[in-house]
Parts: C-alpha cells; structure tokens; sequence
C-alpha cells in the first residue's frame, strides 16, 4: 500500500458562483516533492489553502495526514509547516529579531527543532539578531521557511517560496529545499516558475482554469521524452533545421558530410516551457 | 461536502498519530506577551506617542482652564485629570486593539498564527500583557503629572483605592474586549483609525472628559451613559475628587453599583460579540 501525504478528490471551491478549483484530483506520496504548476489565478492557492485548513471546500474528498483538513486540531498543526504566499508582517511591523522570531513560533509546537539550528539550516546564521524588518526579501523568505519548519512538519506547504528572488538567491533557496526532503520531509510546492519545478519535483501537476491538465515527472509531462526532436545547425548555405524522430541518425550523417566538427549543432527536445505553454493553452 | 469518516475513500495513511502533547499553556501566553510587548517598545515613535498624547491633552486643557473652579470646590485641573485617566485606559485598550488587531490582520501576522498549533487564546493572552502594561504606565503618568503641578490630590483612604483598583480592571477589561470586538465593523488596517478615532473622540466629549458631565445637555448625558467610558470617568472622580462633589452629579451620587454593572454588561457583551465575529483573516483573502 502507498502511503499518501495528500490524497484529494474531486475537489471543487467557487467564489460567488465562479468555480476557482473545478474538479482537482492527485496524490501526494510521502517523502515525495509534488509542485503545482500554473498560472496566476488557475487555482493553485485556493487548492494549497484548503489543503492546509485555511479554506473550507464546496464539494470532494481531502485527506492530509490522515485527516480531513476542514476539521483543523492544534495536533494536526504540529505536523505540517506552512510557508504563505503574501504574508507582510515580516516587512511591515516586525521589530523583532530573527531568533526571537523562530524562538516564539517554536514554542507553538511539541517537538521544535533547535531554534539556532532551523536558522542555520535555512542560511540565516549571520543575521540571528538582525530584525525582521531590515532583512532583505529573500532573506525574509528564509526566514518564512524557517518559521514553516521550526515545528519539524512531516509536510511543508510552500505556496510560490522564491517569487521576487535573484537568480542566485533562487538557486540557494533550492539547495535548502533538497536538503528539507533529504531529511524526509514531504513538499507540496506551488510555483509558476517552470525551472523550478522542473530542478526540484518529483512530480508536476499543471493546473489551468481549475483542472489538472496533467501530472507526470517533469522529464515526461506532455510527452516531452518521446517528443519529435529538432536538430538545427549552419550549413553553407546558412542556417538549417529538421525536425525528427531520430535525431541520433541525422547527427551521424551530419557528421559524416561535414566530416568531423557540425558548425553550430544543437539537437533539442521540447523544453518544459514548451509543453506547458501548449497545456495551459488547451485548458484555457 | 464528506466530512465524515465511514465515507472515507482512501486508506487514512499507515502513520498513527502521536500522541499530542502540547506545550504548557503558561508558556504560550508567556511567549505572546514577550512578543506582543518587544514588539511595542521597540517601535520607539509609537511608544512617546502612546504615552505623551494624553500628558499633551493634560498639560494643554489644565493650562487653559486649569485654573477654574467647578461647583462643591473643585478646580477644573482635578476634574480633567479624573477624566484623563479613564479616558487613558480607553485609550490603550479600546483604541489600542481597535487599530493594530486589524492592521495585522492586513499584514497576514495573524493568518500565519493561526496556520500554526498555537492555542487562540494566546494571542488575546498577549494583547492583554500590553494592554496591561500600557495602561498601568499611562495612569502612573498621569497621576505623578496631576499630582505634582494640577492639585491633584491621591486618595488617603483604602476604600478609595480599592474603587481605583475595580473600576480601572472592569473599564480596562470591557475596552479590551470591545476593541477586540469592534474589528468585526473595520474591514481593513487603513480604515481602522478612520472608523475607531472618531469614536474614541467623541465618547471623550460627551462622557465628562473635556467637559464637566453635569453641564451637558441632557440627552447628550442619556446617549453618554449607553457607553462605557461615561462611566469610567464617573468612577474616577468618585476616586479623586471629595464626596461633596457627588452632589453635582447627575444622578446626585457615584453610583458605584451601577458602574460595576453597566461596565459587567460591556464586558459580557463585548466578550459574546468577538467571540462570534472574530476573523483571522481580511475578508479580501476569501
């Protein structure tokens, strides 16, 4: 038997009769990195925030360890983290320290992990005393993830985590997520940046207009591994381009005619921003 | 919507729950009042406004018409410090949380609280450690500025202080729980001193703080006595100022009876009203 995190079916939410989540269905496997993947207003949020008991739902089943989310208990709290998706109070009124922020939201939960340790493990160890509100956004994002896991939760929920990040922060924030699932802890992530799903999920569901459109690995959603390749490269009479199912082939042939180097060779699947630009173009 | 169990569709997982322990509930609310009081002093313009609003008031109404005198021997300065003083603790409780509670709403501080295992009750925990803490700093203010340069005299007697004691704890409690209340009514943090200013004002006017209760017309009474604050300044003055002077009151006495009751009834009704209405969350996040 799999052993599910998240289980949701049929879900369905509207807001003065215009359906936001129309229909979901997934699963979530313990241990797993699941992203949902779309655009701005699809229904991520809404489907991420009844999921953490924030919002109650119109219609289906919703099973999150265990336990249907509509009916919160403080012991169903203690074993997920919730990172929002806006939250300002970090930016706006918080004259208080990053530990004193950590120390006070461990203190909600049974089994916390050591305080200085979370902000080590989120890479805020040289800004312990600084306050909140002088930190910078991706260094306010951290400590969002490390008020999300300070309670040690079997489950993180981390609604758009690096939106407004650098490159370079965003590639740091990556490697402390890999190192949260190494530990086992199990990753609902909502993003609308496709690089990001595509480094760190497992698993992509692509949500559009409030449906799934697909949940596949990153490496073969949309049929991206068996998809036609195109093989482009600059022959005398300037630039060429085929596209075909054996690109294996055509190279060796290039080469041979070339014999050797092939200027400017490039052999290219669909990318993941092709498929899902296709995908949310048919669910729209 | 399928909330109950037998309606499951999926196994419910192979983990059993823990067994859930709790931190200690005193933890808790130790935890929110450190929070909830760093967070205040360290926000070092709102703490000399808090603080100075009321001795400016003071110090401006006790110059212009400090030197009259009221009927039964009373200056206006000790009439006006009375005032103060229960006007001081609607103003850190009911003013206070009127504001700032929806203001965090705004932020998502209490949307991210209320995501976490933390029992609700500790937040109201921490408000009411600043509440506290404001109002008692506030009156020790006002009275050192009432004593010192308005004739303002401290009660001699224990029974006075006890008066002092129960009508500044009930005011104090049922502000707070209107306040927590009210933000029912404010939708957002920007609409909040809009809407609760023009309240707190306008009680101070009609309920014996800026001007002399007795002398106001009658129907401007009757609509003070609905609220709380009337009542408060009447409790004061029965605190400060000598028992003669009970016969200018409207009523012709202190009334401590119905003090303790109008104010039990706020604090009943503030209570019954945030409980029903509260909102962790802006109405514009669904």
């Amino acid at each position: 038997m799999t052993d599910y995190a998240i289980q949701v079916t049929g879900l369905r939410k509207s807001y003065q009769g215009r359906a936001a989540v129309d229909g979901v269905d997934f699963e979530v496997r313990r241990g797993e990195v699941f992203s949902l993947l779309g655009p701005n207003g699809a229904g991520k949020t809404t489907t991420v925030e009844i999921l953490e008991g924030y919002r109650r739902r119109d219609a289906g089943d919703v099973w999150v360890l265990g336990d249907d989310p509509a009916a919160v208990t403080a012991a169903w709290k203690a074993r997920i983290g919730i990172v929002l998706q806006r939250v300002d109070d970090l930016s706006q009124s918080s004259e208080l320290t990053v530990r004193e922020w950590v120390g006070a939201t461990a203190a909600y939960f049974p089994d916390p992990r050591p305080v200085d340790e979370t902000i080590d493990l989120v890479g805020l160890g040289g800004k312990r005393d600084a306050r909140a509100s002088s930190l910078s956004g991706g260094q306010r994002r951290r400590l969002d993830v490390a008020l999300g896991i300070v309670g040690r939760p079997e489950l993180l929920f981390l609604d758009e985590p690096t939106t407004g990040f650098d490159p370079e922060a965003r590639r740091q924030f990556w490697g402390l997520l890999e190192d949260l699932t190494e530990q086992g802890t199990t990753i609902l992530l909502t993003t609308h940046y496709l690089d990001e799903a595509e480094r760190l999920a497992d698993r992509v569901a692509v949500i559009s207009a409030g449906r799934i459109v697909e949940v596949g690995t990153p490496q073969t959603l949309g049929g991206r591994a068996q998809a036609a390749a195109r093989v482009r490269w600059v022959g005398p009479d300037g630039p060429r381009e085929v596209t075909t199912d054996t690109p294996t082939k055509v190279v060796t042939e290039l080469a041979t005619r070339f014999d050797g180097e092939v200027p400017e060779l490039v052999v290219e699947r669909p990318s993941l921003e092709d498929v899902y630009l296709k995908m949310i173009g048919a669910g729209s | 919507m399928t909330t109950d169990n037998t309606t499951r569709k999926f196994p419910a997982g192979t983990v059993v729950r823990p067994d859930y322990r709790p931190p200690p509930l005193r933890s808790v609310y130790a935890v929110r009042a450190k929070v909830e009081l760093l967070s205040f002093v360290r926000e070092r313009e709102a703490v000399v406004f808090t603080f100075a609003f009321p001795i400016l008031l003071l110090v401006i109404f006790g110059s212009v018409f400090g030197g009259q005198d009221l009927e039964g021997g009373v200056s206006f300065a000790q009439y006006f410090v009375s005032g103060m003083i229960a006007a001081g603790l609607f103003g850190s409780s009911f003013q206070n949380l009127g504001i700032s509670i929806p203001i965090e709403r705004d932020t998502g501080a209490l949307k991210r609280l209320a995501g976490t295992p933390m029992p609700r009750s500790a937040y109201f925990a921490g408000k009411v450690a600043v509440v506290g803490v404001v109002a008692v700093v506030q009156n020790l203010l006002l009275l050192s500025i009432g004593v010192l340069f308005y004739d303002l005299e401290l009660p001699t007697s224990a029974s006075r202080w006890v008066t002092y004691g129960w009508v500044s704890v009930l005011g104090l409690t049922a502000c707070t729980l209107l306040g927590i209340a009210a933000t029912a009514i404010v939708k957002n943090g920007r609409t909040a001193p809009a809407i609760i200013s023009p309240i707190s004002i306008v009680l101070q006017f009609i309920s014996g703080v800026f001007f002399v209760f007795s002398e106001l017309p009658a129907w401007m009474q009757e609509i003070a006595a609905l609220f709380p604050l009337k009542w408060m300044t009447q409790g004061m003055r029965s605190v400060f100022l000598p028992d003669e002077y009970q016969t200018v009151e409207p009523a012709g006495s202190w009334e401590h009876g119905r003090i303790a009751l109008v104010l039990t009834a706020w604090c009943v009704l503030g209570l019954a009203v945030a409980v029903r209405t509260f909102r962790w969350r802006n109405k514009a996040d669904g």
